[in-house]
C-alpha cells in the first residue's frame, strides 16, 4: 500500500522576470510503507521541491499529492523532515533540541526529556547531551537532527541531501547510522541526493529526475539485500551493475544541466 | 564516533593575554592623562576657565556636591530621581518595543500598513516632545518617564522588528514539521532568535532612557540631574554642567555593565568567538 503518491504534481514559483518558474512538472510516483526511495537528479533541478510538496510546506500548483491516502493540506501527520542545512536550534542543548518535537506535541518537560534521552543515546551523543550545537562537529549536528526527527516516530521521513555537507568518511558513517536506525521503524523514506552512489547504497528504488524543470525520467529497483554496510556494498558486482545502468540514464541529464548552467553563465 | 572529536577552543595562553591587556589599559590611561593634562594646562594659562572650566574645578564641584550637597539638596536624591525615571522609561519602552516589534515583524500585512506611519513617527524630533509632556503631565515623574519611553521604544522596536523578520526560514519550517503551532513557533523560535538583535539595541536604549530623563528634567523639574545641569547653565557654572555630565556617564556605564552581564547569561548558547567580539 502506498503511503505517498504524487500524480502529475507540478510546482511553479513566481519568477524574477514576471515569468513563473516551473520547479517540478508532472511528477508521478508512489512510495510504499517501509520503502526507502532515493531521488537523484542534477544539482539544482528541483528535487527539494518534491519534498516541500509531500511535507505540505508548499502547496502544489496543479496535480495531486496524497499522503496516507488523503490530499495534502498543511503538514500531514507522521511526517519527519531532515533539511539540507542545519536546522537545529542554536540556543538549545542537544537534549532539548531532541525534546523539541515531543514538547511541541504537548508532552511535559520531564517526559519529553526522558523520551529524547533515549534517542540521544541511540545516535551516540549521550556524552554530549548538555552541549550546545556550536560546540559540536558537523557530523554530530546531523546526528542531533536525525534524533530530532526520529523521536517523533515518523511514518514518513523526508530527507533533503542531509549529509551533503559532511566529509566522505563522516558521510559513510552517517549513512550506516541512518540505515541502522531506520531498519526498525517501518517508515517510508524519500531521500533526495545528487550523489548516485549514496542513492544506490541506501535505497530500495531510485527515482531519476530530469534537469530543470524536473520530472521523473525513470525509476529503478535496487536489487541489493539488507542489512547493508554502505562501504562494503559499493564493491559488490551487483552494486556496480546497478550504478552503470542508472548512470546511463542520469548522465544525459547531468550533461544537459551543465550545458544550461554554462549557457546562463556566458 | 572516533572520527568526531571536539576541537579545543583556540585560546591564546594566559601570559600573552595578560601582557596585551596591560598594554591596552596603559595606553588608555595615557590618553586620559594627556587629554585632561592639556586641558588643565590650557585653561590655566591661555583660555578662560570661566567659560571652559578645567578638570580640577570640575573635581572640586563633584567633591562639593557629594560632601556638602547641591543647591537642591543631597546629590543622591538627584541621582535617584533621574535613575528612577530612566529605569521606568527603559522598562516600559523596551517591553513595548519588543512586543510590538516582534508581532509586527511576523505579520507582513500589518507591517506594510504601518510602515509609513512608523517611518514618520521615527522622523519626528522626539526630544522636543519633552516640552509637550511637561505641559501634559506636569513637572513630576510622569513627563520624564514619557520622554524616556518614546526614545527607548523606537530604538528597541526597529531591532525587534528586524530580528523577527530575519528568522531563519529553515528553523521555522523545521519547528512546524516537528509539530509546533503558530504560537509555539513565535515563543520557541522567533523570540529566541530575535534576542541577539534586541540586546544589541538595549545597550543603546538605556543611554536613550537617560537622555530622555535628563532632557525631561531640563525642560522642567524640581529635582534630578537635568535640573542640576539646567541650573548650572543658568548660573554660568561650566564646571557644574561637566559634573552633571560625568555623573550621568558613570550611571550609563554601570547600566551597560549590568546589561552585558544579563546578555551573556541569556545568550550563553552563542559561540564564544561572537561573544568576545562584542565585548571587546
Amino acid at each position: 500500500m502506498s503511503v505517498i503518491s504524487l500524480r502529475n504534481a507540478t510546482k511553479r514559483f513566481p519568477g524574477t522576470g514576471g515569468e513563473p518558474h516551473t520547479a517540478v512538472r508532472d511528477l508521478t510516483f508512489t512510495v510504499d510503507a517501509g520503502e526507502f526511495v532515493a531521488v537523484v537528479g542534477p544539482t539544482g533541478c528541483g528535487k527539494s521541491t518534491t519534498l516541500s510538496l509531500v511535507s505540505g510546506l508548499e502547496p502544489a500548483s496543479s496535480g495531486e499529492v496524497d499522503v496516507n491516502g488523503e490530499p495534502v493540506r498543511g503538514i500531514p501527520d507522521g511526517v519527519g523532515y531532515m533539511f539540507q542545512s542545519d536546522a537545529v536550534l542554536p540556543w538549545r542543548s542537544v537534549l532539548d533540541n531532541v525534546a523539541a518535537g515531543p514538547r511541541f506535541r504537548g508532552l511535559g518537560k520531564q517526559q519529553a526529556r526522558e523520551k529524547a534521552m533515549v534517542w540521544v543515546e541511540r545516535v551516540g551523543l549521550a556524552a554530549f547531551a548538555k552541549y550546545y550545537p556550536h560546540q559540536l562537529s558537523g557530523g554530530m549536528r546531523k546526528r542531533v537532527a536525525l534524533a530530532q526527527t526520529l523521536v517523533n516516530e515518523p511514518k514518513i521521513m523526508l530527507m533533503d541531501e542531509p549529509f551533503s555537507a559532511l566529509d566522505v568518511q563522516t558521510r559513510a558513517l552517517m549513512q550506516d547510522e541512518l540505515l541502522r536506525l531506520w531498519a526498525g521503524t517501518g517508515a517510508a523514506v524519500i531521500f533526495v541526493t545528487h550523489d548516485l552512489e549514496e542513492a544506490i547504497a541506501l535505497a530500495d528504488r531510485v527515482v531519476v529526475m530530469t534537469s530543470s524543470p524536473a520530472t521523473v525520467k525513470a525509476i529503478f529497483d535496487v536489487p541489493l539485500p539488507r542489512p547493508r554496510d554502505v562501504e562494503e556494498i559499493r564493491l559488490t558486482p551487483e552494486f556496480v551493475a546497478a550504478y552503470r545502468e542508472i548512470w546511463d540514464t542520469l548522465r544525459e541529464e547531468v550533461a544537459r544541466a551543465r550545458a544550461e548552467a554554462m549557457g546562463r553563465a556566458s | 564516533m572516533q572520527a568526531e572529536t571536539l576541537a579545543p577552543p583556540a585560546l591564546s595562553t594566559g601570559s600573552v593575554r595578560r601582557r596585551r591587556l596591560g598594554k591596552l589599559w596603559g595606553v588608555r590611561v595615557a590618553v586620559v592623562v594627556v587629554w585632561l593634562g592639556s586641558w588643565e594646562l590650557t585653561a590655566s594659562h591661555w583660555i578662560d576657565p570661566f567659560f571652559y572650566s578645567k578638570p580640577t574645578l570640575i573635581w572640586e564641584r563633584l567633591v562639593d556636591w557629594f560632601t556638602e550637597g547641591t543647591a537642591f539638596g543631597s546629590v543622591w536624591i538627584q541621582i535617584a530621581t533621574t535613575l528612577q525615571e530612566a529605569v521606568l522609561g527603559f522598562i516600559i519602552g523596551a517591553i513595548g518595543g519588543v512586543v510590538l516589534g516582534i508581532l509586527l515583524g511576523r505579520a507582513r500585512f500589518a507591517a506594510d500598513v504601518a510602515a509609513p506611519f512608523i517611518k514618520a513617527a521615527n522622523a519626528v524630533p522626539r526630544i522636543v516632545l519633552a516640552s509637550l509632556f511637561v505641559i501634559w503631565f506636569g513637572l513630576g515623574l510622569t513627563s520624564k518617564v514619557a520622554t524616556a519611553v518614546v526614545l527607548v521604544f523606537f530604538a528597541v522596536f526597529f531591532n525587534a522588528f528586524q530580528g523577527a523578520r530575519e528568522v531563519d526560514r529553515n528553523l521555522v519550517n523545521n519547528a512546524r514539521i516537528l509539530g509546533a503551532s503558530r504560537s509555539q513557533v513565535l515563543t520557541s523560535i522567533v523570540v529566541p532568535s530575535a534576542t541577539s538583535w534586541i540586546f544589541a539595541s538595549l545597550h543603546a536604549a538605556f543611554g536613550f532612557a537617560l537622555i530622555g530623563a535628563v532632557v525631561g528634567e531640563y525642560a522642567g523639574a524640581d529635582k534630578g540631574l537635568g535640573l542640576l545641569i539646567a541650573n548650572a547653565q543658568g548660573t554660568f557654572d561650566a564646571a557644574g554642567i561637566y559634573a552633571g555630565m560625568i555623573i550621568t556617564t558613570v550611571i550609563a556605564l554601570l547600566a551597560e555593565w549590568l546589561l552585558t552581564l544579563l546578555e551573556n547569561r541569556l545568550l550563553r548558547w552563542r559561540p564564544p568567538a561572537l561573544q568576545g567580539a562584542e565585548n571587546a
